[in-house]
């Protein structure tokens, strides 16, 4: 990985593992709530499944305030940008999980309208298939998120970021250049990423 | 509490506000741009297509059949409806009739997802005006609600029951005893929220004379559902053009006077116990009924039962047609409409012959709603729009579609 | 019946009529639309339902514009369909019913049909510079992504990220 890294001494390991269990205990949930996959959110919020017990009650609707973005239900291409500013105003450690098939891969929509997966135009860390996903099954993609938390290390910044933050300069580069919305020059980049053979455009 | 037509400053006093397409007070992912004086709403314009996911195109290249799943997902708080109403479209373009049983048990449903969407569009009303126990009361009966589904059609929320027909299958033995303990349970707890929400004044500030429209202008708008119910015009299809037998239940619709929020929470809250006594009399109904056929045995519509495909020539010729080259649809073009927990729920299918629908579109309940939300916001202040916008129960999947 | 009425009162504005499966259908020339609606306001059916369109591409006109009434007093429905030429514009009912709006932009956005005398006559459900139309037959389902096509061919890149660092 690029960037600094201290040497592995006793002293790191261990704030490293503090930190990440502070971190996968407390994720403050936003909710991108765009479909039926909220609607099983709210049941997952509810007494029956209760996902204060993940440490996780406090919904913060605003990215500057959250840490875990949960992405629920089908993005749609207008909606890809917006999504990607939400992204871009988390302050890190920030991790994304799409729930559902829509979100993962476009579901059953394959159509001019539908992103085929948010992670054509952000990183995304869990995968939480389901159409929409039992609320177990979420609890399940958070548990796994909590374990991938646990093995990260406390001091490089992650590369995914990075790039990232280095595509949303391209676009709006790009916007300024071709004068087209963000709309238009997000579904661009999405067009040619998938002509040239890759998917991301991060 | 108007807003002022002079401002000192040549370029007015306004401030432009971006309410969502991400914000915890649009239920889904509604955009809607704010002129602001201070705190007064001078105009309002939603902004809409977020959601849109080309269903109707979709639909163009999918079977009839194929499409139902599609259904489920426009209004994801109440899916069985919508396949009700979708299968009922394209019957009426067959003109066939399902069996009996069939009949009592897609009301059965199509009532329980009603209860099932009111319970949500009060709760979150009741969340986003800050009433958040009530929101918790509420969905513990919807976790019923999944459960009664779930037994029924094996998934909680997009269940894809219904098929063009009928339905996909009987209910199990074990679903009557949970639904009576349903229908005992559901209405204290819906007594609970009333408790909870109906007298108390907060409430009443936030909900009362907000959103208020005439009859006439509800006509103009295109209003249909409890929202027209609530502005005093009883028109409910279940009662207007009946289908499915409705003529044959016993049940009231509750009708308001000034169309505000308030009353929009009235006619749900009623509707949910007139649709609890639909149930009890459906659950009455298949007793009386007894076992019997839930698709329609013509098998060049419905699929035939296995048992029929592995021993006999002939069904499975027709599983195999009806799969490789779908229905055979006669050359017309239908409007179907059921009362769906929004209002009326139309399905346009216009058939050329041939396996799949040349065009078909769906007349979402909310959009006409949404469209007059300017209107109905003009010269409140911010608060007042977030109480409008849980009152009209907009839902992003069927308004964009 | 009222389509009799109509016949008498405006005639040869019906260019067609039929009823299938208990619908009622008129087609209506362009030129006596305006009239139809006002007709059939004053009979009653002051419920625009909904506005919308279907790509025929016949080679006399492209597309028919169907509108759905409703008559709340006698609950009965009508369509009314409107034969429109590619690129021909259609006039606008925001006048009568406030319904249109909406629906008549959704059409104009979907089908690129311009209806004149709209007040706010721009795309709803796709956003503002988004090239072409989609729910015209000669537009692709998947808009030119082919991660959408049913077999995909295209395999993922190789370099595919991993995250799982």
């Amino acid at each position: 990985m690029a960037g600094i890294n201290l040497d592995d001494s006793v002293m790191t390991t261990r704030l490293d593992s503090v930190v990440n269990w502070a971190r996968k205990n407390s994720l403050w949930p936003l909710p991108f709530g765009t479909a039926c996959c909220a609607i099983e959110f709210m049941s997952m919020m509810a007494s029956r499944y209760d996902f204060s017990r993940f440490g996780a009650e406090a919904l913060r609707f605003s990215p500057r305030q959250s840490d875990m973005l949960l992405v629920l239900g089908t993005v749609t291409n207008k909606q890809a940008p917006v999504l990607r500013q939400i992204y871009a105003q988390m302050a890190e450690p920030k991790w994304v999980v799409a729930v559902g098939v829509c979100a993962s891969s476009g579901g059953m929509y394959r159509t001019y309208a539908t992103l085929q997966g948010i992670d054509r135009v952000v990183p995304v860390d869990v995968y939480v298939p389901g159409c929409p996903p039992r609320p177990e099954g979420m609890i399940f993609g958070v548990m796994e998120l909590q374990k991938k938390i646990t093995r990260e290390s406390l001091s490089a910044r992650k590369e995914h970021v990075e790039r990232f933050y280095q595509s949303l300069a391209r676009q709006e580069e790009l916007q300024k250049a071709k004068g087209l919305s963000q709309y238009q020059v997000v579904r661009e980049m999405v067009l040619e990423a998938g002509a040239q053979g890759g998917q991301q455009i991060w | 509490m108007e807003p002022t037509t002079q401002s000192t400053r040549p370029d007015g006093d306004r401030m432009i506000v971006n309410m969502g397409p991400s914000h915890p007070v649009t239920h889904g992912t509604l955009h809607i741009v704010l002129e602001l004086e201070g705190e007064i709403i001078v105009k309002a314009t939603p902004n809409i297509g977020y959601l849109h996911r080309g269903v109707e195109k979709l639909g163009e290249n999918l079977t009839y059949q194929q499409f139902i799943p599609l259904t489920d997902r426009l209004n994801y708080c109440s899916s069985l409806m919508n396949n009700v109403g979708y299968t009922l479209a394209v019957e009426k373009l067959l003109g066939i009739q399902d069996p009996p049983r069939s009949r009592v048990l897609r009301v059965l449903c199509s009532e329980l997802a009603r209860i099932g969407d009111h319970l949500v569009c009060i709760g979150i009303n009741a969340v986003d005006i800050g009433a958040f126990t009530a929101f918790l009361y509420l969905f513990r009966e919807r976790e019923t609600i999944y459960d009664l589904f779930e037994m029924m059609a094996g998934q909680r929320l997009h269940s894809s029951f219904t098929r063009i027909g009928g339905l996909f299958r009987d209910i199990p033995p074990e679903f009557e005893p949970l639904c009576e303990q349903f229908l005992d349970s559901c209405p204290r707890t819906v007594d609970e929220m009333e408790a909870l929400l109906t007298h108390n004044p907060i409430w009443a500030d936030r909900t009362k004379g907000v959103g208020a429209i005439t009859p006439e202008n509800a006509i103009s708008w295109g209003y249909t559902g409890p929202c027209l119910r609530a502005a005093g015009v009883a028109q409910d299809l279940r009662k207007a053009q009946p289908y499915l037998d409705y003529e044959t239940y016993e049940f009231d619709i509750p009708v308001g006077t000034t169309g505000d929020v308030y009353d929009r929470y009235l006619v749900r809250t009623e509707e949910i116990r007139q649709s609890l006594r639909i149930v009890r009399q459906c659950l009455d109904r298949l007793k009386q009924i007894g076992p019997g056929p839930v698709i329609i045995e013509d098998y060049k519509i419905a699929l035939p039962p296995k048992e029929k495909v592995y021993t006999r020539m002939e069904s499975l010729i027709h599983h195999f047609k009806l799969i490789m080259h779908g229905i055979d649809m006669p050359v017309g073009e239908v409007y179907g409409a059921t009362e769906a927990a929004n209002g009326e729920l139309g399905f346009y299918l216009v058939s050329h012959g041939g396996k799949s629908p040349y065009r078909i579109h769906v007349r979402p309940p909310c959009y006409p709603i949404f469209n007059s939300f300017d209107e109905q916001v003009r010269g409140r202040i911010i608060a007042d729009a977030v109480s409008v916008l849980g009152g009209m129960n907009v839902i992003a999947g069927e308004l964009d579609r | 019946m009222v389509i009799e009425r109509i016949e008498a009162q405006l005639p040869g504005a019906v260019l067609e009529r039929h009823a299938f499966r208990g619908d009622e259908t008129i087609t209506v020339a362009g030129t006596s639309f305006l009239a139809v609606v006002d007709f059939l306001f004053g009979e009653g059916f002051q419920m625009l339902l909904d506005v919308t369109a279907v790509d025929l591409e016949t080679p006399e006109y492209r597309f028919e514009v169907v509108y759905h009434l409703l008559n709340l007093a006698s609950q009965a429905r009508m369509r009314i369909k409107v034969p429109v030429a590619d690129g021909a514009a259609q006039p606008s009912l925001t006048g009568r019913f406030k319904s249109a709006d909406w629906s008549e932009r959704e059409v104009f956005d979907l089908f690129g049909i311009p209806f004149e005398g709209h007040p706010n006559l721009t795309r709803l459900l796709m956003w503002e510079d988004f090239p072409g139309h989609p729910l015209r037959k000669d537009f692709p389902l998947d808009g030119g992504d082919i991660f959408c096509s049913n077999d995909i061919g295209a395999s993922y890149s190789p370099e595919a990220r991993s995250l799982n660092a």
